[in-house]
C-alpha cells in the first residue's frame, strides 16, 4: 500500500515537472481554476445577491445603467447588477457542465471497458449505439427530449433535467476512446499473466486495466467538460435553463429576450458569453494537453485532426 | 470489401438510425401525458366523453400500442401525415414544408462559404507550418470552437446593425413580406449577410483544422516527394497530388457536421429571426406545440441522416482503394 502512494507520488511530481513547462496547458489550467475559484467565492466577489434591485436615490430601479453609472458592469433590464449575477452564474453553469460531464465519463467508461475488454455481441451494439448516436442530430433531440421531461411536470428542477440529458447524449466519444485503450491493454503480457494465474475479469479489470486507461479518462471529461458547458449555455439561451437560478446561458438568454441588444447594453450581453468562452477555451486548452501526455498512442497533436486520435488498429478492428 | 457490398451496408445502416428515430419520436409522442386524441384536436377543445370515444376509435387508439398503433402512425408519418401544429392550427406537413427552403438557403451558403474558405486557408496554413499565419488560423480555429454559436450571432447582429445598417433581424423587410423571394433579392442579400457570416466563422475553424492534418499527413509521402524530384514546382504538387489526396477527410467531416449545421441553424435563426426550420423549432418549443415539435425533429433528423448516407455514398465512389465490382 505504502509502496504504491510512493509509486503515485513520484509519478505525479514528475507529471507536474513535464506540465508545467506546457504553456497550452498551464493556460488552460489557469482559466478553468480561476473560474472555479469565482464560482466557490462568489458572495466575497460581491456586496448584492443576485437578485438584488440596484436603485437610484429617487428608490426607483436603476435599468440598463452602464459600468459608468454603476458597479463594474452595470445593471440588467430589472436594475439588477450584472457582475454579482456574473459570478452566480459561474456556479450554475459549472456546476451543470460538472455534473453532466461526470455522468458521461462514467456511462462511457464504463461501456468502453465492458464492450472492449468482453467484445462480441456487446462490443457489435455499442459500436452500433455510437454510430447511431453521431449521426442523430444532437440539439433538435435534446431540445425534443427536454421539452418531453418538462410536459411529464416530474417535480424535478430543470437543471436536473439539464444535466441528465447532457450526461446521457455525450458518453460516445469516451466510449470509444476507452474501449479502443482496452482492446490494446488487454492484450499486453500482464493480462495474459494475472489470468494465467487464475485472476478473474472483475480483478484484471479493476488492478490492470482501470488504473492504466484511468489518466486518459480524466483528460477526456476534462474535454467533455468543455462541451457540456457549452451544451448547457445553448440550451438556456433558448429558455430552458432555470429562470430562478441562472446560468450565464440565462443571462444571454434574459439580454435577447429583453432587448439588451437594441438598449446598447453592451455591459448585460457582452460578458456572459466572455465567460463561456474563458470556460471553454480553457477546458480544450487543459484536456488537449493533458490527453497529450497520457496517451501513449497519440504521438500528433489532437488539434491537428480527428484521424490522429484514433488509434491506428481500430478501423480494422471495427470493419 | 466490394463497393456493392459497402454501399449496401450503409444504407442498411442508414435505415436502421431512421426506425429508431422513429421509435424515439413515437415513444416520446406516447410518454406526453393526456391523451393523444387531445393532441389530434387542440388543447383547449371540450368534447363530450361519447365522442372522444368515437374519436379514439376512429384514430384505432383503442388498439395496443404495439405493433398496431406503432405500425399505424408509421403508415401515418410515411403519407406525409405529421398531424396538426397546436399553435397554428394548420397541418404541421404544411407548415414544414414552407420553412425548409429558407433554412437550406441559409445552411447552403453558410456551408459552401466555409468548406471553401476553409480549404483554402488551411492548405495555406499547412503548407506555411509553424509560420505566424499557421499559429494564427490554430489560434483562430480554437477560439471560434470554444465560442458559443448564439453568441457570436448577438455580436455580429448588434455590431453589423450599429455600425454597418444592416437589418436586425428576419428574411425580408416588413414591405417585402408575401413576395417571391426572386423579386427582393437585394433586400434578402442584405438580410443574409450577418447570419452567413455567423455559420461562416464558426464552421470555418473545422475545415480548416481537417484540411490543416490532412495536407501535412499528404505532404510526407513518397509520392510527394516523387513529383518534387520529377521538377514539379511546388504549386503543381500541392494541386495536383496533395489537394486530391486531402480532400477525402473533407467528404466525411461535411457529412459529420450536418448535424452540427442543423443545431446552428436553431440558433442562428433565432437570433436573427429568420423565417426558417431552426425558428420553428424553437418557436414550437417556447409554445409547447409538441406535434410542430416533433414534426420538426423527424424532419431534421431525417434530411441529416438522409445527407450523411449521400456523403458516405460519396466517398465510397471516390476513395481508390474501394475496387469497383
Amino acid at each position: 500500500m505504502l509502496e504504491t502512494w510512493f509509486l503515485f507520488q513520484r509519478n505525479l511530481s514528475a507529471f507536474w515537472r513535464a506540465f508545467r513547462r506546457n504553456r497550452m496547458g498551464m493556460a488552460g489550467a489557469v482559466l478553468l481554476l480561476s473560474a472555479v475559484l469565482v464560482a466557490l467565492f462568489a458572495p466575497l466577489l460581491s456586496p448584492y445577491e443576485p437578485t438584488t434591485v440596484i436603485r437610484d436615490p429617487s428608490g426607483r430601479g436603476l435599468t440598463f445603467a452602464p459600468p459608468s453609472v454603476h458597479g463594474p458592469l452595470g445593471t440588467d433590464d430589472a436594475g439588477r447588477d450584472v457582475w454579482t449575477q456574473l459570478v452566480y452564474g459561474a456556479r450554475i453553469s459549472l456546476l451543470v457542465g460538472f455534473l453532466a460531464g461526470l455522468i458521461a465519463m462514467f456511462i462511457g467508461s464504463l461501456l468502453g471497458i465492458l464492450a472492449g475488454y468482453f467484445g462480441g455481441w456487446l462490443d457489435m451494439l455499442l459500436m452500433r449505439v455510437t454510430d447511431v448516436l453521431l449521426v442523430i442530430p444532437d440539439l433538435p433531440l435534446m431540445l425534443v427530449l427536454v421539452a418531453t421531461l418538462r410536459q411529464m411536470e416530474l417535480k424535478i428542477s430543470p437543471l436536473v433535467v439539464l444535466i441528465l440529458v447532457i450526461g446521457l447524449l455525450y458518453w460516445t466519444s469516451t466510449a470509444r476512446l476507452v474501449r479502443s485503450q482496452v482492446l490494446s491493454i488487454k492484450e499486453r503480457q500482464f493480462v495474459a499473466r494475472a489470468r494465467a494465474i487464475g485472476a478473474g475479469h472483475v480483478h484484471i479489470i479493476r488492478k490492470h486495466i482501470v488504473p492504466q486507461i484511468l489518466p486518459l479518462i480524466v483528460a477526456n471529461t476534462v474535454l467533455i467538460l468543455s462541451t457540456a458547458i457549452l451544451v448547457e449555455s445553448g440550451l438556456a439561451f433558448l429558455g430552458l435553463g432555470d429562470p430562478t437560478q441562472p446560468s450565464w446561458g440565462t443571462m444571454l438568454n434574459f439580454a435577447f429576450d429583453r432587448n439588451a441588444i437594441s438598449n446598447g447594453a453592451w455591459w448585460f450581453y457582452l460578458p456572459p458569453g466572455l465567460a463561456i468562452v474563458w470556460v471553454s477555451l480553457g477546458c480544450v486548452l487543459l484536456g488537449n494537453v493533458l490527453e497529450e501526455m497520457l496517451n501513449p498512442r497519440l504521438t500528433a497533436h489532437h488539434l491537428e485532426g480527428e484521424a490522429s486520435v484514433r488509434p491506428a488498429g481500430e478501423e480494422t478492428l471495427h470493419e | 470489401m466490394s463497393r456493392g457490398g459497402m454501399l449496401g451496408r450503409k444504407v442498411l445502416f442508414s435505415l436502421l438510425t431512421i426506425f429508431v428515430v422513429l421509435v424515439i419520436n413515437f415513444v416520446l409522442f406516447r410518454v406526453l401525458p393526456g391523451d393523444p386524441v387531445r393532441a389530434v384536436i387542440g388543447r383547449n377543445v371540450k368534447l363530450s366523453a361519447e365522442a372522444q370515444q368515437t374519436l379514439r376509435e376512429q384514430f384505432g387508439l383503442d388498439k395496443p400500442i404495439f405493433p398496431d398503433q406503432f405500425l399505424d402512425t408509421l403508415g401515418q408519418w410515411a403519407r406525409g401525415n405529421l398531424g396538426i401544429s397546436w399553435s397554428l392550427r394548420r397541418p404541421v406537413a404544411e407548415i414544414l414544408a414552407a420553412k425548409l427552403w429558407n433554412t437550406l438557403l441559409l445552411i447552403g451558403l453558410g456551408q459552401v462559404l466555409s468548406i471553401v474558405l476553409g480549404i483554402l486557408l488551411g492548405l495555406l496554413a499547412g503548407w506555411k507550418r509553424k509560420t505566424p499565419f499557421d499559429v494564427f488560423a490554430l489560434t483562430f480555429s480554437l477560439i471560434a470552437w470554444a465560442t458559443p454559436t448564439f453568441w457570436l450571432g448577438i455580436i455580429l447582429l448588434a455590431a453589423g446593425s450599429t455600425w454597418l445598417g444592416l437589418p436586425t433581424g428576419g428574411l425580408v423587410s416588413p414591405e417585402n413580406v408575401g413576395k417571391p423571394l426572386y423579386t427582393v433579392l437585394p433586400d434578402l442579400a442584405r438580410h443574409l449577410v450577418l447570419p452567413t457570416l455567423t455559420l461562416t466563422i464558426l464552421y470555418l475553424g473545422e475545415y480548416m483544422l481537417i484540411m490543416r492534418s490532412s495536407i501535412l499527413e499528404v505532404l510526407s509521402e513518397d509520392y510527394i516527394l516523387t513529383a518534387k524530384a520529377k521538377g514539379m514546382t511546388p504549386w503543381q504538387v500541392l494541386w495536383k497530388h496533395a489537394l486530391k489526396n486531402a480532400m477525402l477527410p473533407i467528404v466525411t467531416l461535411i457529412a459529420l457536421n450536418l448535424g452540427f449545421t442543423v443545431s446552428g441553424a436553431i440558433y442562428i435563426e433565432t437570433v436573427f429571426s429568420y423565417d426558417g426550420l431552426g425558428k420553428l423549432f424553437q418557436t414550437a418549443l417556447v409554445k409547447q406545440d409538441y406535434p410542430l415539435l416533433q414534426g420538426a425533429f423527424l424532419l431534421l433528423a431525417v434530411s441529416v441522416i438522409a445527407a450523411n448516407l449521400l456523403a458516405d455514398v460519396l466517398y465510397v465512389l471516390l476513395d481508390p482503394r474501394v475496387k469497383p465490382t
